[in-house]
C-alpha cells in the first residue's frame, strides 16, 4: 500500500514537473519568436509604408506623365493633378472593391471635365498569378486610356471592343476583370458627386 | 554528410520524389520568376527553422513538438513575407497570399519532425539546403516550361517567335497539374534509366 501511494506521488510529481516543463518551453518559444517578430516589424514597417506611398506617386504619374503638383480635392481619396504651370490635368482617385480574391485597391484618374478615363493603375490586389493578376498588366490597363466614362464602362469576353465604352476582359480571369469594370464605374459615381456637390 | 544534402537536390527531391508542398508549386508557378522567388522564400524559411529545431530539440518536450516547431516556422515565414514586402514589394504582390501560405507548407514542418529534431545542426543545415535548392530548381523549370508555352517568354525574356499562340491553359491550374505530370514522368523515365545503366555495368541487381 505504502509503495503503490509512493509510486502514485511519483508519477504525480513526474506529469506536474512535465506539464510545467511543456508550458515553459512552449512559452520560451512564443516570447523569443514574439521578439524577433516586433524586431522585423520594426525594420519593415517604414520601408513597406514608403513603398506603398512610392507606389501611389508611381500611379499618379504613371496616369498623368505631367504631373508636378498633387494635390488633395476634398478627401484623401481624390486628388487634383498639375503640371508645372498649374494647369489642371486632372483629379486622380482611389477605388477599392471585391476582387476574385480579396480586395483590389486602384488608382486611377480622369480628365478634368470628368468625361474621359486617363487611366487606371493596380495598387493592390490579391488575384491569381498569371490570370486575374494580369489586370496588373499593361494589356489590360491601356484599354482604359482615353476610355469615354459618359456611359458605364462595360466589358465584352473574346472578340474585339466595338464601342467607346467597352473593354475586352482577360482571358481565364472574366471575374477579375468584372471586378474591375464595376469597381471603377461605382467610383467614378462617387467622384463625380463629391467634385459636382462642392462646386 | 555530403548525402544529407545531395538527396534533397535528386534522390529525395521535394517536388518530384516525395510530391511534397503542392500548394505553392502549383499555384505561383505561372512564370519562372515567381517560382524563383517562392523557392528562394522557402528555402530561407527551411533552412533558418531546420537550424533553430536542431539547436533546441533537446529542450523540446516530445508531447508539444509539433505546436513549437510551428510557431518557429511562422515566426520565419512572417519574416520573410515582411522582407519580400520591403525589398521585393512588386514580387510580394505577384505572390499575394502564397508567401503567408509558406506556413502550411508540409516539407518545411516535415523536415524539422523526420530530420532536424532528430539530428545536429551541420546534418540538419546541409539536409534543409539540399531540399530548399531542390525544390527551387523543381519550381523553376515548372515555371519556366508554363511561362514559355503559356507566355512565350522565360523570366519575362521572349523566346518564341513574333505570332506564337499562346498556350492559355498552361498558366491556368490545368496547366500546372499536366506539366507537373509530365515532369514526375520524366524524371521517373530518367531515373530508370540509371538504374539500368547501373545494373549493367556492374551485372548486379
Amino acid at each position: 500500500m505504502g509503495q503503490e501511494n509512493k509510486n502514485n506521488s511519483a508519477q504525480k510529481a513526474r506529469s506536474g514537473s512535465n506539464a510545467v516543463r511543456m508550458i515553459a518551453a512552449l512559452l520560451a518559444v512564443g516570447v523569443l519568436s514574439g521578439a524577433v517578430l516586433v524586431l522585423v516589424y520594426k525594420y519593415a514597417t517604414p520601408k513597406i509604408e514608403m513603398n506603398i506611398q512610392g507606389e501611389m506617386k508611381r500611379a499618379i504619374e504613371d496616369i498623368f506623365p505631367d504631373a508636378v503638383k498633387i494635390e488633395d480635392a476634398k478627401d484623401e481619396k481624390i486628388f487634383r493633378i498639375k503640371d508645372a504651370g498649374g494647369k489642371l490635368l486632372g483629379y486622380a482617385f482611389i477605388a477599392e472593391g471585391n476582387g476574385y480574391q480579396g480586395t483590389i485597391k486602384l488608382m486611377a484618374g480622369m480628365d478634368p471635365g470628368l468625361s474621359t478615363l486617363m487611366g487606371f493603375d493596380v495598387l493592390e490586389s490579391q488575384e491569381t498569378p498569371g490570370l486575374g493578376a494580369e489586370i496588373c498588366g499593361k494589356e489590360f490597363r491601356g484599354q482604359f486610356k482615353g476610355l469615354s466614362i459618359t456611359h458605364p464602362i462595360e466589358y465584352v469576353k473574346n472578340k474585339k471592343p466595338g464601342k467607346p465604352y467597352e473593354i475586352q476582359a482577360i482571358t481565364g480571369a472574366t471575374i477579375s476583370s468584372r471586378s474591375v469594370v464595376s469597381i471603377l464605374n461605382g467610383e467614378i459615381e462617387e467622384v463625380r458627386k463629391v467634385l459636382k456637390g462642392g462646386k | 554528410m555530403i548525402k544529407d544534402f545531395t538527396k534533397g537536390l535528386w534522390k529525395e527531391n521535394p517536388i518530384f520524389v516525395q510530391v511534397l508542398g503542392m500548394c505553392p508549386t502549383l499555384a505561383v508557378t505561372t512564370k519562372a520568376l515567381f517560382g524563383f522567388s517562392m523557392g528562394m522564400a522557402t528555402l530561407f524559411v527551411v533552412v533558418s527553422s531546420s537550424v533553430v529545431v536542431s539547436l533546441i530539440r533537446r529542450f523540446v518536450p516530445k508531447q508539444v513538438r509539433i505546436p513549437m516547431f510551428t510557431v518557429v516556422i511562422a515566426t520565419f515565414v512572417t519574416a520573410a513575407d515582411y522582407f519580400l514586402k520591403a525589398n521585393f514589394f512588386q514580387i510580394s504582390k505577384a505572390l499575394g497570399p502564397y508567401v503567408p501560405l509558406i506556413v502550411v507548407n508540409c516539407l518545411i514542418l516535415g523536415r524539422a519532425e523526420a530530420f532536424a529534431s532528430k539530428n545536429n545542426v551541420i546534418r540538419s543545415f546541409l539536409d534543409a539546403l539540399g531540399m530548399g535548392i531542390g525544390f527551387t530548381c523543381a519550381l523553376v523549370i515548372l515555371g519556366s516550361v508554363r511561362e514559355l508555352l503559356g507566355s512565350g517568354t522565360i523570366f519575362g525574356y521572349m523566346i518564341m517567335w513574333e505570332g506564337f499562340t499562346k498556350w492559355v491553359i498552361m498558366i491556368l491550374p490545368a496547366g500546372a497539374f499536366m506539366t507537373l505530370g509530365i515532369l514526375v514522368g520524366v524524371f521517373n523515365m530518367i531515373n530508370s534509366k540509371v538504374n539500368r545503366n547501373k545494373i549493367e555495368t556492374h551485372g548486379v541487381r
